[in-house]
């Protein structure tokens, strides 16, 4: 592993962390497959505005193999904000299928390669908005129905 | 009979006919008790389901954004919400990615009060589950039973901390109430009870052969896909798969209690039945342990009841623990930290990030119904129509949870 992927740590919060460049991420994937992470757990992304990057994050477990049961590993792959594009996992992990769609409408985070990357959540109107990135502002488009009251600011 | 769940939303979905394929294309939902919160677009053949398409997000409420601007302790009772049948488990996972990143640790008290409402939860979640199952198999019967058997489990839950679904009970580093007195007897009250009603629903219900028929061989999902569609929670465990992160990732005091994890191999919608009941004949036992076990002591972390003022301590003596600031201006350092609790549809995946401040930097929930979105679009392709009520009962799914 430590030859393919940039950093591999372990945290003691959240298991084993994995980070690499989105060139490298296939092949990473396909060895964390082989070393027993059978299923994606969770797809989704984070959004750091300040350092201009945006993470696409897979957290990946096991079923099958006795030893990692209970463990997560985490693999991160960094991505500019501007264009985030990044191969599809669902082509290793069957799994992350609706997940990346998820992450997709969320983030804008391409997914190249998922067999059907349409919205799952959210409606048509807000394709393109991208909500759970941080300029997506709650509070704005909040004050223009409603003037919060003294009370609770 | 004629299940009634399955209708055309209009005239011209049903004339919607793809002249190459042949199939026709039926509408499930969003507005119908059949499908829950959700529409199913299903294209048949016959009467032989061919493809079919989960359209969800009618109940989204986007609960990752709407934390991001609240304290830890305020975004509490908003994650419990979702999964409204099952919401100590839910309340319990983030409460636990929050402990991990605060590096707080609850008493032993706390932990068994913990675990005695989770248990509660999941039975109350089960017995939700096989209810509408019932109704999904037209047997209103049942609905009805399974209903009013969670009655004493709410009630229970009620009597604990003054909420029947939605208690926010659990906070970081303790537990909101004290057990009440005489608590034990009430619990055994109602565990008797149940256990008494598990021999009626075996005649009724799980034994009646038009139930075995209906369900029995119906929506197979072999242990492979399983693992391969990652699919969770009684639903993985129906199809051969042991799989239990109390076992596997304890947490909380799961690891001092014994209590066995029901594997069945079939991997049909009867197999998820049976599960189902097994695992709240465990949830019993465990609850049966856990008021053995529990310890005297503090039920909130030493730290927080030195920071009490006298008044609340006073409060606190009545068995209440009141929200301090210690919690309010709770700031973990800067990180990541990960939660996996086995809730009662699955497991239950939160992924917290930190910037240091007082708001959640990153909150990300997965919650088990949304992991088993899968069975809509491989297991229910192949079967018929009208079974297609029945895997959806089977798997327990619940679209506000799916949603968030």
């Amino acid at each position: 592993m430590r030859p393919l992927a940039d950093t591999v740590s372990i945290d003691e919060k959240v298991g084993l962390k994995v980070s690499c460049s989105p060139e490298k991420l296939l092949v990473v994937a396909k060895a964390l497959k082989e070393a027993g992470f059978d299923h994606v757990v969770s797809v989704t992304g984070v959004d750091w505005p300040k350092q201009g990057k945006l993470d696409a994050v897979w957290h990946l477990s096991s079923y099958s193999d006795e030893e990692l049961a209970g463990g997560i590993a985490q693999l991160s792959c960094y991505l500019s904000r501007e264009n985030p594009t990044v191969p599809s996992l669902a082509t290793v992990w069957e799994s992350a299928t609706f997940q990346e769609r998820e992450a997709f409408e969320m983030f804008g985070i391409e997914f190249q390669g998922h067999p059907d990357l349409r919205q799952l959540f959210l409606p048509e109107e807000l394709k393109g908005v991208w909500p759970l990135r941080k300029d997506f502002e709650l509070k704005k488009r909040r004050d223009e129905f409603w003037r919060p009251r003294r009370f609770f600011q | 009979m004629a299940s009634p769940t399955v209708l055309p939303m209009t005239y011209e979905a049903l004339s919607q006919v793809s002249q190459e394929e042949g199939l026709i294309e039926l509408q499930v939902g969003p507005a119908h008790a059949g499908s829950g919160h959700m529409r199913i677009l299903v294209w048949v053949e016959g009467d032989t389901v061919v493809k079919v398409d989960p359209d969800v997000g009618f109940v989204h409420r986007g609960v990752e954004k709407l934390s991001e601007g609240r304290l830890y302790v305020k975004a509490v009772p908003m994650v419990e919400r979702p999964s409204l049948v099952d919401t100590v488990n839910a309340n319990l996972a983030y409460v636990e990615a929050v402990e991990a990143l605060a590096g707080i640790k609850p008493p032993p008290r706390a932990s068994y009060v913990r675990v005695i409402t989770a248990e509660i939860s999941r039975i109350i979640s089960h017995l939700y589950g096989i209810a509408i199952f019932g109704i999904f198999l037209g047997t209103s019967t049942v609905f009805m039973w399974a209903l009013a058997d969670r009655e004493p489990f709410i009630d229970l839950l009620e009597e604990m901390t003054g909420a029947r679904v939605t208690c926010s009970h659990i906070i970081p580093g303790g537990v909101r109430w004290e057990l009440p007195a005489d608590f034990g007897d009430r619990i055994e009250t109602a565990l008797r009870y149940l256990e008494n009603r598990f021999n009626e629903y075996e005649k009724l219900w799980v034994k009646n052969p038009v139930v075995v028929a209906r369900t029995q061989g119906v929506g197979r999902l072999s242990r492979e896909d399983a693992i391969r569609l990652g699919v969770v929670g009684p639903n993985l465990r129906a199809s051969g798969v042991k799989r239990d992160i109390r076992k596997d990732r304890p947490y909380e005091v799961y690891d001092q209690l014994d209590f066995d994890v029901p594997v069945r191999h079939e991997g049909d919608c009867y197999a998820r039945l049976l599960i189902r009941i097994d695992e709240m004949r465990e949830s019993m036992k465990i609850i049966r342990q856990a008021m053995k076990q529990i310890p005297d002591g503090k039920i909130v972390y030493d730290d927080y009841y030195n920071k009490m003022s006298p008044l609340f301590k006073k409060i606190y003596d009545e068995g209440r623990v009141k929200i301090t600031q210690s919690l309010t201006s709770l700031a973990p350092p800067p990180g990541e930290a990960v939660s996996l609790v086995e809730g009662g549809r699955g497991e239950m995946f939160y992924y917290l990030v930190s910037d240091g401040t007082r708001f959640p930097y990153r909150f990300r929930s997965v919650t088990p119904s949304y992991r088993n979105l899968p069975f809509f679009t491989h297991v229910m392709p192949g079967q018929k129509l009208a079974d297609v009520p029945a895997i959806y009962g089977s798997i327990d799914y619940f679209p506000p949870e799916a949603d968030r």
